[in-house]
């Protein structure tokens, strides 16, 4: 697998959606960890503009740094070179305007459904707190589950409470890390729609990192497809097909044995 | 269902009951048999510890052993919960202590005795302070791994939420590592019991380790001695039965089960 598509070098930031106003952007972006005395190098040359509102998905086999990426871009972790930028800003550290979502295992297990959803509302007056808690409850179908810890929900509904603690903070931007990867596939559908559901309500601008080809090509306005070791972006896909979507539309296909191609995989089953 | 249930809960009852009586049974029979006449039979225990609650001696002696364990063992919770999360929150400030707690660690209570009667004198607060240095350091130490144990995603999380310092330390560090600290706590409250014990036989002049050590010297009365020794076991399980009852708290529950 030696085609151009792959082999290009990608030096300029690729551009977001068209007629979106730029909320993140990352130059030349590289991180390197210290392993026995060796650097060892994670990303490399990460250029990319994201628009504000846009839904867009780093995909990638593991090890590719994704996470990494995203990591980086939350404050959690600072690039070893270049810079990462939202609002025009320099990203310095973890920012409640910009929320990461973990696998289901960032709920908080010692506070119930309610407190973990107002987690990041401690500063409003009780009643304000409340009425926001049993908004989000209610966009992300926990009602009754109120008073419910954690260890007593589901998979499905853990990740729920999560996406619903980074909503009722109301963030610009929600990094979602494999959010739905623990969950069966039935219930990982089901929250797919969902938070296409919340996406479209609400506008936020969302990176998502995933290794599910599907997952990409279902949810993103853009997918990036990153190889591995170091991670770089490989090719950048716009899926422009309007929500919601036909997943046996020849466009899908096409799309999605397009980015299977580009990762080396099409036609090798 | 809760026909099966009751059989269940008459079964844990049950077979424990049977146990101890077995081992009485064995007990006045290996009396009997070996036909030892310092060794007491549970009876004699029995008529013993009757004539000493008759007295009234028994219950302060309790009471003062226990006093002495609550003293000690709060205190030692009190320093040592904020000392082992200061010390785990600062794992460079915890790699110039860890030193000097680990030293001090493995030295047994008793080896303090002397110590503790040069600084308190003969008297309860010599007892109180044995207590406090067994349940001390292991709770140190718990605190420290425990804090350190907290998964990088909840301090993430609560950093990502805008807490910082304390804040991040107070709702999310130490929530997290309770259930592993209470297991500490829980240690250290035995070791607790245990040192007062031993604590008792030396510096003070009552208690149920003082029971035990004058009921040998003042008439060689073994029936009392054994009876103190049961006494203590029993109390000991009360305080752990009781202390198990804090696992059950829903805030603190989830790191006692197995999550799927």
């Amino acid at each position: 697998m030696s085609s151009s598509a792959s082999a290009r070098a990608v030096t300029a930031a690729e551009p977001p959606m068209p007629g979106l106003p730029i909320k993140l952007r990352t130059e030349n972006v590289g991180m390197a960890f210290l392993r026995d005395d060796k650097t060892l190098p994670v990303l490399e040359n990460i250029n990319l503009e994201v628009g504000n509102g846009e839904f867009v998905c780093l995909l990638g086999p593991s090890g590719c740094g994704k996470s990494t990426l995203l990591s980086a871009m939350a404050g959690f972790l600072r690039p070893t070179s270049g810079a990462i930028l939202i609002d025009g800003e320099i990203v310095r550290g973890a920012d409640p305007r910009r929320i990461f979502v973990f696998q289901e295992r960032g709920v908080f297990p010692w506070l119930t459904v309610e407190g973990n959803i107002g987690f990041g509302l401690r500063k409003l007056p009780a009643k304000e707190r409340a009425e926001r808690v049993g908004h989000y409850i209610q966009m992300v179908g926990l009602e009754g589950f109120e008073k419910s810890y954690p260890h007593e929900l589901s998979g499905g509904m853990k990740q729920r409470v999560e996406v619903a603690r980074a909503l009722a903070v109301n963030p610009d931007v929600m990094f979602l890390d494999e959010p739905f990867g623990a969950l069966d596939s039935i219930t990982r559908m089901v929250m797919r729609i969902e938070l296409l559901r919340i996406w479209q309500a609400e506008r936020k601008t969302i990176l998502f990192v995933t290794h599910d080809i599907d997952e990409a090509v279902q949810l993103a306005d853009r997918v990036v497809v990153m190889s591995a070791r170091p991670g770089r972006i490989q090719q950048i896909v716009s899926i422009d097909i309007p929500h919601p979507r036909d997943i046996s539309s020849p466009r899908y296909l096409e799309l999605r044995d397009g980015i299977l191609s580009q990762i080396g995989l099409a036609h090798r089953l | 269902m809760s026909d099966f249930s009751g059989a269940q809960e008459t079964e844990r009852w049950l077979w424990p009951l049977f146990a101890t009586a077995l081992f009485l049974l064995f007990w006045r029979y290996a009396v009997i048999w070996t036909g030892t006449r310092v060794f007491p039979s549970p009876f004699e225990v029995r008529l013993g510890l009757a004539q000493l609650v008759e007295g009234g001696v028994l219950w302060r002696d309790i009471v003062d052993s226990i006093r002495r364990v609550a003293i000690g063992y709060f205190a030692a919770v009190g320093f040592g919960i904020p000392l082992g999360l200061l010390l785990g929150w600062y794992p460079s400030l915890n790699q110039i202590v860890n030193p000097v707690v680990q030293i001090l660690r493995p030295i047994s209570p008793i080896a303090w005795i002397p110590v503790a009667i040069i600084l308190f004198g003969v008297g309860d607060h010599a007892a109180v302070f044995l207590v406090f240095l067994g349940a001390f350091f292991p709770i140190v130490v718990t605190c420290v791994d425990s804090v350190s144990n907290v998964p990088l995603i909840y301090r993430r999380a609560g950093s990502n939420f805008g807490l910082t310092g304390p804040q991040l330390l107070a709702r999310v560090v130490f929530p997290a590592a309770l259930p592993q600290i209470l297991v500490g706590l829980r240690i250290a409250l035995g070791i607790g019991w245990l040192v007062v014990v031993a604590g008792e036989m030396i510096a003070v002049d009552s208690g149920l380790g003082f029971l035990i050590i004058d009921s040998r010297n003042s008439g060689k009365r073994y029936d009392l001695v054994v009876g103190a020794m049961l006494l203590i076991g029993v109390i000991g399980l009360i305080l752990d039965v009781l202390f198990r009852r804090l696992e059950t708290i829903k805030r603190i529950r989830w790191g006692f089960r197995n999550e799927p």
